[in-house]
């Protein structure tokens, strides 16, 4: 399902069949505020993304890609603005109800893998059943299923220490993934590993992808961005340029 | 979050800082068992008095001179009227009452020994025969003042062991006379050590007949009527019986104060009882301190752990289910501490038993129940503030930790 919300607007408008984007941001800032200067991190950004999608936010260093990104991971608030999230306005949900989304709906994969360390590998790919109050039995069976479909059963009671780079991020995905959301965030999931296992990362989670889960991939590297099927390039806080509307990207 | 996940994840959250975790525990441990300690003592305290006063006698009524406005045992309220005396004739006639098994008269004041070329001071103590069952006093050599008419006493003197010791040394004293003031008495009986008796030392105390007490000293007046009930159940009409018979003797005045020995236990008892928890309430001063002890190791834990935080809240964890996360780890320090201490404190009170047999150290219920909850108190009340500031980290800072 390929296509700017703009078309899909118009289609739908004409053939009035509703069909909700999973994602509609509009008119979104966000402005902080360092002593005097204001920053405008975001700014009047209009974006909508489609169930599936495989997105790569690109863009200089400062133009606004990570906060992006925590908006749209409930992590952070617009300061104007509206966000819907599967039809829901959700910038006006309650913390409560924004964690209940982020336990069920969003998965977040990091640069620094964050992982806790003081917990195994399994542990730490429980965790979101954990704090969604799953049952224990539930837990280990899915995890036991996650571990064999990353290739980690051989490192299941192994601690974040005693993993490698490419294994960590294994981890952090598998966690991403366990509540099976809509969305899976990833914030530069490469920034840290070679090209060879930045390389594997990518196609676990390209792989994933496939199965349906709406990618969102914030990268500075544009051969990575160029494997996704849209790209959206940021510059001080606005969307200068989206592939869906504007066509493929000028070869730089 | 379920409870179990929330417990589990706070205990391996606490296992995970063994020398923070360690050094919070510790210092509630200390704070548990000094109160522990300490509360053991002062109660031990308490049941030592209380037992050695038991040993005074038994079924025990004490007559003063003096109304006490209350009916305690005060001796400020005894001076609030001017009493008529209290005197021999009034104490033989409480002998003819019902439930009255003895009555002694005591009459005492200070005086000086001079025998075998020593001189020492005493304490020269009136009564007649019947003391010394009363008091339940064993003779050493001869006996005690004999049967005899109150107001008319032999020139005769019973010695306590201290002063026959001191006096006499190795040679017999008994049939010995000695000089007691400006009176010359014999010494007839020597008293068996029983050390101290509350006040007054027994062994350095010389008993003569009444009558001859009141004329060395010039007094009409008792300074006390001992007297025995016939059995415990008896004492209360005692203490009416005695009431009354002496108000119709004083032209219908009460102004005598009768206490029983039951009530000078009280008195100590709630004296001793309320020394204990001072002190335990001094013990509690440093489980305060380790509260706020483990207030600062959990403030350091949700600075250390902040990275984790924003993790959580970004896995989709509520702020509640943070802050209850960091409240179970902050209660669980407490708690583990708590009872570590207890533990302790109980080996201690076991060493003072050990040390000293007779003194009873057990801690009171009360204290042990007392230290846990303030422990807990303390702990979770503590633990509330660092808790809370982990429920509040914005996520999005909180994550750029590390
Ligand atoms: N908490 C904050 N307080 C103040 N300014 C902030 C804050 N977070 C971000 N900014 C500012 O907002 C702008 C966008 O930041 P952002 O982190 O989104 O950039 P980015 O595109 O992710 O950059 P990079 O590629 O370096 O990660 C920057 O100018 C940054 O300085
Ligand atoms: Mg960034």
């Amino acid at each position: 399902m390929q296509g700017g919300d703009y078309v899909c607007a118009a289609a739908r408008r004409v053939v009035g069949a509703f069909v909700v984007p999973l994602i509609r941001l509009a008119g979104i800032e966000r402005v902080f505020h360092l002593g005097d200067s204001t920053v405008h991190a975001l700014d009047r950004l209009d974006i909508g993304i489609e169930a599936g999608e495989y997105v790569a936010i690109m863009g200089p260093s400062g133009s606004g890609k990570s906060t992006l990104l925590n908006l749209l991971g409930l992590l952070d608030r617009p300061d104007v603005g509206s966000y819907h999230l599967e039809g829901r306005d959700v910038t006006t949900l309650s913390p409560d109800e924004q964690a209940a989304v982020r336990s069920r709906r969003i998965g977040f994969v990091f640069q620094s893998f964050h992982l806790v360390p003081r917990l195994t590998a399994a542990e730490n790919i429980a965790l979101p059943m954990m704090l969604a109050g799953i049952p224990a039995a539930e837990r280990t069976s899915r995890v036991a299923q996650a571990l064999k479909d990353f290739g980690l059963d051989q490192r299941s009671d192994h601690r974040p220490d005693q993993l490698s780079g490419g294994q960590r991020q294994r981890v952090a995905i598998a966690r991403a993934t366990i509540m099976q959301p809509a969305v899976l965030l990833a914030d530069e999931p490469t920034g840290n590993l070679d090209r060879a296992t930045g390389d594997d990362v990518i196609h676990l989670l390209e792989v994933l992808n496939a199965t349906g889960v709406t990618l969102i991939i914030v990268t500075h590297d544009q051969k990575l961005g160029a494997r996704a099927r849209r790209q959206l390039v940021m510059e001080d806080g606005r969307l200068k340029h989206d592939s869906a509307r504007d066509g493929a990207l000028p070869v730089a | 979050m379920r409870t179990a996940d929330v417990l589990r994840f706070a205990r391996d959250a606490a296992g995970g800082y063994p020398l923070r975790t360690g050094l919070s525990v510790l210092a509630m441990a200390i704070g548990v068992a000094a109160v522990v300690v300490l509360t053991a003592l002062g109660d031990g305290a308490r049941r030592y008095v209380v037992d050695q006063f038991s040993a005074l006698g038994s079924n025990l009524v004490i007559v003063l001179p003096g109304r006490s406005a209350t009916g305690g045992f005060s001796p400020a309220n005894a001076l609030t009227t001017t009493p008529r005396d209290l005197t021999v004739d009034d104490a033989f006639a409480l002998t003819r009452l019902p439930s009255v098994r003895r009555v002694a008269p005591l009459a005492a004041g200070n005086s000086e020994i001079n025998a075998n070329g020593r001189l020492r001071e005493v304490v020269v103590a009136g009564t007649a025969a019947p003391y010394v069952d009363i008091r339940s006093f064993k003779m050493a050599q001869g006996r005690f003042l004999p049967e005899a008419d109150w107001n008319r006493g032999a020139p005769v003197a019973v010695i306590g062991s201290k002063i026959q010791e001191e006096i006499f040394g190795s040679q017999p004293a008994v049939g010995e006379l000695i000089r007691l003031g400006d009176r010359r008495v014999r010494v007839i009986g020597v008293l068996k050590a029983v050390g101290q008796g509350l006040g007054m030392n027994t062994d350095e105390v010389v008993f003569v007949p009444v009558s001859l007490a009141q004329s060395m000293f010039n007094t009409n007046t008792l300074f006390r009527v001992l007297i025995e009930a016939r059995s415990r159940d008896d004492i209360e009409a005692v203490k009416r019986e005695v009431t009354a018979q002496l108000k119709a003797r004083h032209g219908n005045e009460e102004d005598v104060t009768v206490i029983t020995q039951d009530a000078v236990l009280a008195t100590f008892d709630k004296l001793l009882r309320a020394l204990t928890a001072a002190v335990a309430g001094i013990a509690a001063i440093s489980l305060a301190v380790a509260g706020i002890l483990v207030m600062n190791v959990m403030l350091v834990a949700v600075t250390q752990r902040t990275a984790e935080i924003g993790l959580l809240k970004a896995l989709g964890a509520r702020g509640a289910t943070i802050r209850d996360a960091f409240m179970a780890e902050a209660a669980m320090l407490s708690l583990f501490g708590a009872f570590t201490g207890y533990g302790l404190g109980l080996f201690g009170a076991f060493v003072l038993r050990q040390m000293y047999p007779v003194f009873p150290a057990y801690p009171p219920d009360w204290a042990v129940i007392a230290a846990l909850g303030t422990a807990l108190g303390t702990g979770m009340l503590f633990g509330i503030m660092p808790a809370r500031r982990a429920a509040r980290l914005d996520p999005v800072q909180a994550l750029m930790k590390h």
